[in-house]
C-alpha cells in the first residue's frame, strides 16, 4: 500500500456481514422495505405453516411481527411445532411461538395478543397498525370476510392460507393496483443495445472502431467490439438490401453468414472472438423492440391516463415515459452493456455511450414528470432516483391488479366471475391443480356449515374422527362447486372428462380429509417458505408475486399458480 | 381409528404428541398402495429407520428439524464447517454466541433438545473420513451440500455400495440444492434412477474469464478483482496464503482491484463484490432453503412409510425444479438414466476434442467441461499412461506428454481412463476427434 493514499479501513457493517447473502438479491433498498414492516400472523388449527411463515422473515429481519391466538399448547404443538417447548404446555401458544421466534433474530420485534379473534376484530382500528397479514385456515367465513373487506379498504395486503396432509394453497388479496418496478429480469433476455436505431454518437463510435477493418493488423481486427461488427455489417447490408436491415429468420441466417465469413481464420487461433460473439447475437439482436403486453397494461391502465394530484409517483412517472415513448418511438434507454471481446479503452468508451444516451433519455423522462407533477399541483415530487430506476427497467415494470380470494359463506355457492371460463378449462388440464383448490373450498364449506359446538367454540374439520363419513360429504360439496362453476361459465363439460375430473376430485377429497385437519411438519414448512418468500415480495416491491394463488401438491411434488 | 389408543409403548401423553403424525399414517389415501398396511408398523418402522442428513448448513438445518419432527428418530449429521457470522440469516439452529463452534455439533445439541425423543449423532469432519461400512448402516441419505464436489463423490459412494445380491445395500440419496430464489429437490435410487452424476450437465460451472483478458485487457470490475486474487497475489504475496475468510487480505485484494480498475477507468469494484468473486458467494435466503428442504424430507418421510408415492420410484419423476423469483413455478420431472454416465452406467461417454490441441489444454479443460469438471485428472489409455499428477517421478516421467497434441497420443475415438483425487472411480471417456 503507498503511503499517499488513505487507507480504506471500513469493511462491511455488522448488519452487513449478517445479511451479506440477502443483500445480494434485493440491496440495501429491499432490506429497508422489510425492516420497516409490520406482520400480523392471525393463528389457528395446528398453526405451524404460519410459525414457519414467520420464521422465515424473522431470519431475513423484518421490522416487526405479532402473532394473533387464543390457543393453549397443547401435547399435540409439541410434535409438529418447532417454536414450542415442553414446559411450555397450558400456557399460550401465541406467547411462547412469538417469544422463540424472537431468539431467532434479536434486531427483530415481536409481540402477541391472546384475545380471541372475534372480540379482537370488533376493536375499531384494530388492524391499523400492520403493514401485511397473515391468516391461516380454518377461520369462520365472517371472520375472513371481516379481513377480506379490510384488505378491500385499507389496501394492507392480506395472505388467507390453508395448509392439511399432503396438500396446501394460499391467496394473495393485494391492493387493486400493485406496481412493481425492479422486476430482476434475467439479465441474459434483457440486454437492450438498438443496433436497428443506433443514435449518431452510437453511429460515430462504429466508424471510428471499424475504420480501415481490411486493413486492421490481426490483434486490432480481433478487438472490434462485436456490437460494432454488427452495426457494421449492417451497414454493409443495407447497400445491397434497399437500404432495409434482414427482415426475416431467413434474411437473418444469410446475414449470420456475411459476418461470419468476415472473420479471419489465418490468426494464431485460427479463429476470431469478436466474431463468434456477433454471430452469437445475430438472432436475438435484430428484433424492433415491441412493447410486452404486461408494459402496455400500466400504459393503458386509467391510473396512468387519468392523472390527479393524488396520483402516486408510479403512475406520473409511467404517464412521463409513456409520452417519452410516443414522442420517441422507443422507451428510455437503460444504457448497460454486456461483457464482450475489447480492448480496455474501447469498452470503456462504448459504456459511456451508451450511458450518455440513457442519461440524456432520464433528463428528457425526468423534464416530463416535473412538468407534470407542476401541471398537477403536486408539492412532493418524485425522487430523481426513482425516475432513474424506471427508465432503467421501463421494459420489464409489471402491474398486478389485486382482487379478493374466494370466502365462503354458509348456503351460498362459490363465485368465480370473470375467472369462470378460465376455471372450467382447468377442470380437464392435468397440469392444473384447480381440483385440489375446489377441494379446499368445499372443505371450509364443511366447517362453516358443520358449525361449532354449542358453546361457539372451534368449527368440526372433516376428518377428525371419521374419515370415510366425512370424505363423502365434503365429496358431495365438491361436485356441487364443480357443477356451479360449469353452469356459471355457461358451458359443458362432456365425458369422459366430466366424470374423470370429478373422480380426481374425490381423491383430492379423500387425501385431505385423511388428515383431518393435522398439518405434516414438511408441508407447513415448505408452504411458510413459500408464503414467506411472496410476502418479501410484496414488502420490498421487488421480483414478481402470485397472482393471486398457488396451490401445492405433495403427493406429487407439484404447484400450480392460478388467478380467481 | 386414531392410533394413539393402538399403541400401547411408551406413557399416552408422549405418544399424544404425535397425534397428527399418526393419523395420516395410521389411514389409507387414494393414491396409497392397495397392499399398504397403514397403522403401528409403519410408524414403529420409521422411528427404527436411521437416516443419514450431509450438511448442517443452511439446507441442514431445515433438514434436521423436518425429519426430526416427521417421527424420525435416529439422525445423524455430517459436516466439517464451523459456523460464520452471514450463516445467521438462514441457519436458524445458530446463535451469535456460536460463531465459530461446529456445525453439525450446534444443530444436532438443539434439535434434540428441543424435539424430545430424538437422538442426532454428529459427526464435525468429512464425508470422505467414512468408509463403506459406516454408510452401509443408514436406510437412505439427504443431502443438503453447496458443493458439488461432495454431492458427486457420496453419489460415487453409494452407487459403488449397492450389491444386486444384498437389497439392503441399495441406499436411497435425496438431495436438495439452492441458488437465490432457485433450487431443486431430487432423488436418486442408486444404480436403477440417473443419478447425480448422469445429471451434472443440469450445473454447468460457470465459465472462466481468460488470463488474457485479466492480465491485459481487463473491461469489468470483476476482471480487475480476479487479476488481484489470481495474479496480484502470486506476484506480491506469493509467501502468505490466501485466506479468503481474513479481512485483512480480502481488504487488500479489494485495494488492489480497485487500484486497477481507476488505472483503466472502470467503475463498480466495492468490497462486497470482492467478497463474492473471490469466495465465489452464492446467495442464499432463507424462504428458498426451507422449500427446497421441506421437499426433500417431504420425499424422506414418504419413503420411510410408503404413506403416499415419492418422487424417484422408477419411470416416474424423479427431478424437482424450483423457480421463486417470478411468481413461482415446478418443473417435476423424469430426468433418465445415461448409459454412458462413468459414475452409473457402463459405457463410456463420448468427449469431442480437438486433435491438434495439447494434452496439458485437454486437461485444464476437463475442469471447466460441464460433463466432466474434473480439476486434477490422471489420464491413461489402456496400453500407456498419458500423465499422472503423483506419485513425483511418474508425474516427471509423464510431463514430457502434456505438449504434445492429443492426435500424437491417442486415436481417434479411443477410450481413455481419468482418475481425479476427488473421486474414487475412474471416469471412462472416449475422445472423438472434432471434424
Ligand atoms: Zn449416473
Amino acid at each position: 500500500m503507498t503511503g499517499t493514499t488513505p487507507p480504506i479501513l471500513q469493511g462491511p457493517t455488522s448488519k452487513e456481514k449478517k445479511y451479506d447473502r440477502q443483500l445480494r438479491l434485493w440491496a440495501a433498498s429491499g432490506q429497508a422495505a422489510l425492516e420497516e414492516s409490520h406482520i400480523l400472523l392471525i393463528n389457528s388449527g395446528p398453526g405451524v405453516v404460519g410459525v414457519e411463515t414467520l420464521k422465515n422473515l424473522v431470519l431475513p429481519g423484518i421490522g416487526n411481527f405479532t402473532i394473533l391466538d387464543s390457543t393453549i399448547v397443547s401435547e399435540e404443538d409439541l410434535g409438529v411445532n418447532f417454536f414450542l417447548e415442553e414446559e411450555q404446555l397450558g400456557g399460550f401458544r401465541a406467547e411462547h411461538t412469538c417469544n422463540l421466534l424472537k431468539e431467532l433474530n434479536p434486531d427483530v420485534q415481536g409481540s402477541y395478543i391472546t384475545e380471541r379473534i372475534e372480540s379482537f376484530l370488533l376493536k375499531a382500528d384494530a388492524l391499523k397498525p400492520y403493514t401485511l397479514i397473515l391468516v391461516t385456515a380454518p377461520i369462520a367465513p365472517e371472520l375472513l370476510s371481516k379481513l377480506s373487506a379490510n384488505a378491500e379498504t385499507s389496501a394492507i395486503p392480506t395472505f388467507y392460507i390453508h395448509c392439511t396432509g399432503f396438500y396446501s394453497h394460499f391467496s394473495i388479496h393485494l391492493p387493486p393496483a400493485f406496481p412493481i418496478v425492479d422486476t430482476h429480469p434475467d439479465p441474459e433476455t434483457t440486454t437492450d443495445l438498438r443496433l436497428l436505431a443506433p443514435w449518431p454518437e452510437l453511429s460515430q463510435y462504429t466508424a471510428e472502431k471499424t475504420s480501415g477493418l481490411m486493413e486492421m493488423n490481426h490483434h486490432d481486427h480481433g478487438h472490434v467490439p462485436y456490437l460494432c461488427l454488427l452495426l457494421y455489417y449492417l451497414e454493409e447490408w443495407k447497400k445491397t438490401h434497399d437500404g432495409q436491415v434482414p427482415q426475416n429468420y431467413k434474411e437473418k441466417t444469410a446475414f449470420r453468414q456475411t459476418v461470419s465469413q468476415g472473420a479471419r481464420t489465418d490468426n494464431a487461433e485460427g479463429g476470431e472472438e469478436n466474431y463468434d460473439e456477433a454471430v452469437a447475437a445475430v438472432l436475438k439482436s435484430l428484433n424492433p423492440a415491441e412493447l410486452k403486453s404486461s408494459v402496455k397494461e400500466v400504459f393503458d391502465a386509467s391510473e396512468c391516463k387519468l392523472l390527479t394530484a393524488d396520483s402516486p409517483d408510479f403512475w406520473i412517472i409511467a404517464n412521463a415515459i409513456w409520452s417519452f415513448y410516443v414522442a420517441r418511438g422507443a422507451l428510455p434507454l437503460p444504457g448497460s452493456v454486456p461483457d464482450m471481446k475489447a480492448q480496455s479503452a474501447d469498452y470503456v468508451q462504448l459504456q459511456n455511450v451508451y450511458k450518455s444516451k440513457a442519461r440524456a433519455d432520464l433528463s428528457e423522462v425526468l423534464q416530463r414528470v416535473r412538468g407534470l407533477e407542476k401541471k398537477l399541483g403536486k408539492t412532493k415530487t418524485a425522487e430523481e432516483k426513482e425516475v432513474e430506476l424506471f427508465c432503467k427497467n421501463a421494459a420489464h415494470i409489471k402491474l398486478v391488479r389485486g382482487r379478493p380470494f374466494h370466502v365462503v359463506q354458509p348456503g351460498k355457492g362459490v363465485k368465480w366471475e370473470d375467472r369462470a371460463k378460465a376455471a372450467v378449462q382447468g377442470l380437464t388440464n392435468p397440469e392444473s391443480l384447480i381440483l385440489i383448490y375446489i377441494a379446499f373450498l368445499a372443505f371450509d364449506i364443511f366447517t362453516s356449515t358443520h358449525a361449532a359446538d354449542a358453546l361457539g367454540g372451534a368449527a368440526k374439520i372433516p376428518g377428525e374422527t371419521d374419515a370415510e363419513a366425512d370424505a363423502e360429504k365434503v365429496t358431495g360439496i365438491a361436485f356441487k362447486i364443480i357443477d356451479d362453476l360449469i353452469k356459471e361459465a355457461g358451458t359443458v363439460v362432456e365425458d369422459p372428462d366430466y366424470s374423470e375430473a370429478k373422480s380426481k376430485a374425490a381423491e383430492f377429497v379423500q387425501e385431505i380429509v385423511r388428515a383431518g385437519g393435522a398439518e405434516l411438519h414438511n408441508i407447513a414448512a415448505l408452504t411458510g417458505g413459500l408464503v414467506s418468500q411472496e410476502v418479501i415480495k410484496v414488502i420490498t416491491k421487488q421480483y414478481v408475486p402470485v397472482d393471486n394463488t398457488c396451490i401445492f401438491d405433495g403427493v406429487r411434488s407439484k404447484t400450480s399458480v392460478l388467478r380467481f | 381409528m386414531a392410533a394413539d389408543s393402538a399403541l400401547t409403548n411408551g406413557a399416552d401423553s408422549q405418544r399424544l404428541r404425535w397425534k397428527y403424525l399418526d393419523r395420516i399414517l395410521s389411514r389409507p389415501g387414494p393414491f396409497t398402495d392397495p397392499d399398504w398396511e397403514p397403522g403401528e408398523a409403519v410408524i414403529e418402522g420409521l422411528s427404527r429407520a436411521k437416516i443419514l442428513v450431509i450438511g448442517a448448513g443452511g439446507l441442514g438445518c431445515e433438514i434436521l428439524k423436518n425429519l426430526a419432527l416427521s417421527g424420525f428418530k435416529d439422525i445423524h449429521v455430517i459436516d466439517m464447517d464451523t459456523i460464520d457470522v452471514s450463516n445467521l440469516n438462514r441457519q436458524f439452529l445458530f446463535r451469535h454466541a456460536d460463531v465459530g463452534k461446529y456445525k453439525a455439533d450446534v444443530a444436532a445439541r438443539f434439535v434434540e433438545k428441543r424435539v424430545k425423543g430424538v437422538k442426532i449423532t454428529p459427526y464435525c469432519g468429512k464425508i470422505q473420513d467414512k468408509d463403506e461400512d459406516y454408510y452401509m448402516q443408514f436406510a437412505m441419505v439427504v443431502c443438503g451440500l453447496d458443493s458439488i464436489e461432495a454431492r458427486r463423490w457420496i453419489n460415487a459412494t453409494l452407487v459403488g455400495l449397492f450389491n444386486e445380491e444384498d437389497p439392503d445395500s441399495l441406499k436411497p440419496l435425496i438431495d436438495g440444492g439452492t441458488e437465490g430464489f432457485k433450487g431443486q429437490a431430487r432423488v436418486v435410487f442408486p444404480t436403477m434412477t440417473s443419478c447425480i452424476e448422469c445429471q451434472l450437465d443440469m450445473h454447468a460451472p460457470r465459465a472462466a474469464v481468460p488470463l488474457c483478458t485479466l492480465a491485459t485487457i481487463p473491461r469489468q470490475p470483476q476482471h480487475c478483482i480476479e487479476w488481484a486474487h489470481i495474479i496480484a497475489w502470486e506476484e506480491e504475496r506469493k509467501d502468505i496464503t490466501l485466506d479468503t475468510d481474513d479481512p485483512e487480505h480480502i481488504t487488500w485484494l479489494f485495494q488492489k482491484a480497485l487500484k486497477r480498475a481507476q488505472e483503466f477507468n472502470i467503475s463498480g469494484v466495492t468490497y462486497s463484490m470482492t467478497q463474492g468473486v473471490v469466495k465465489n458467494i452464492i446467495p442464499a435466503i432463507a424462504s428458498t432453503n426451507a422449500i427446497v428442504a421441506a421437499s426433500c424430507c417431504n420425499e424422506a418421510f414418504k419413503l420411510a412409510t410408503n404413506s403416499n408415492p415419492f418422487l424417484g420410484i422408477p419411470e416416474t419423476d424423479n427431478y424437482m425444479m424450483y423457480t421463486g423469483d417470478e411468481s413461482i413455478y415446478t418443473y417435476t420431472f423424469q430426468h433418465i438414466k445415461k448409459p454412458d454416465c462413468p459414475v452409473c452406467g457402463n459405457l463410456a461417454k463420448n468427449l469431442e476434442v480437438d486433435s491438434k490441441s495439447t494434452l496439458q489444454e485437454f486437461i485444464d479443460s476437463l475442469a471447466e467441461r460441464p460433463e466432466a469438471q474434473l480439476k486434477k485428472p490422471t489420464i491413461r489409455t489402456e496400453a500407456k499412461s498419458l500423465y499422472y499428477q503423483s506419485p513425483p517421478a511418474l508425474e516427471e516421467q509423464t510431463r514430457p506428454n502434456l505438449s504434445k497434441k492429443l492426435s500424437e497420443l491417442v486415436s481417434d475415438g479411443e477410450e481413455v481412463a481419468i482418475q481425479d483425487p476427488a473421486f474414487q472411480i475412474a471416469f471412462k471417456f472416449k475422445l472423438v476427434f472434432k471434424k
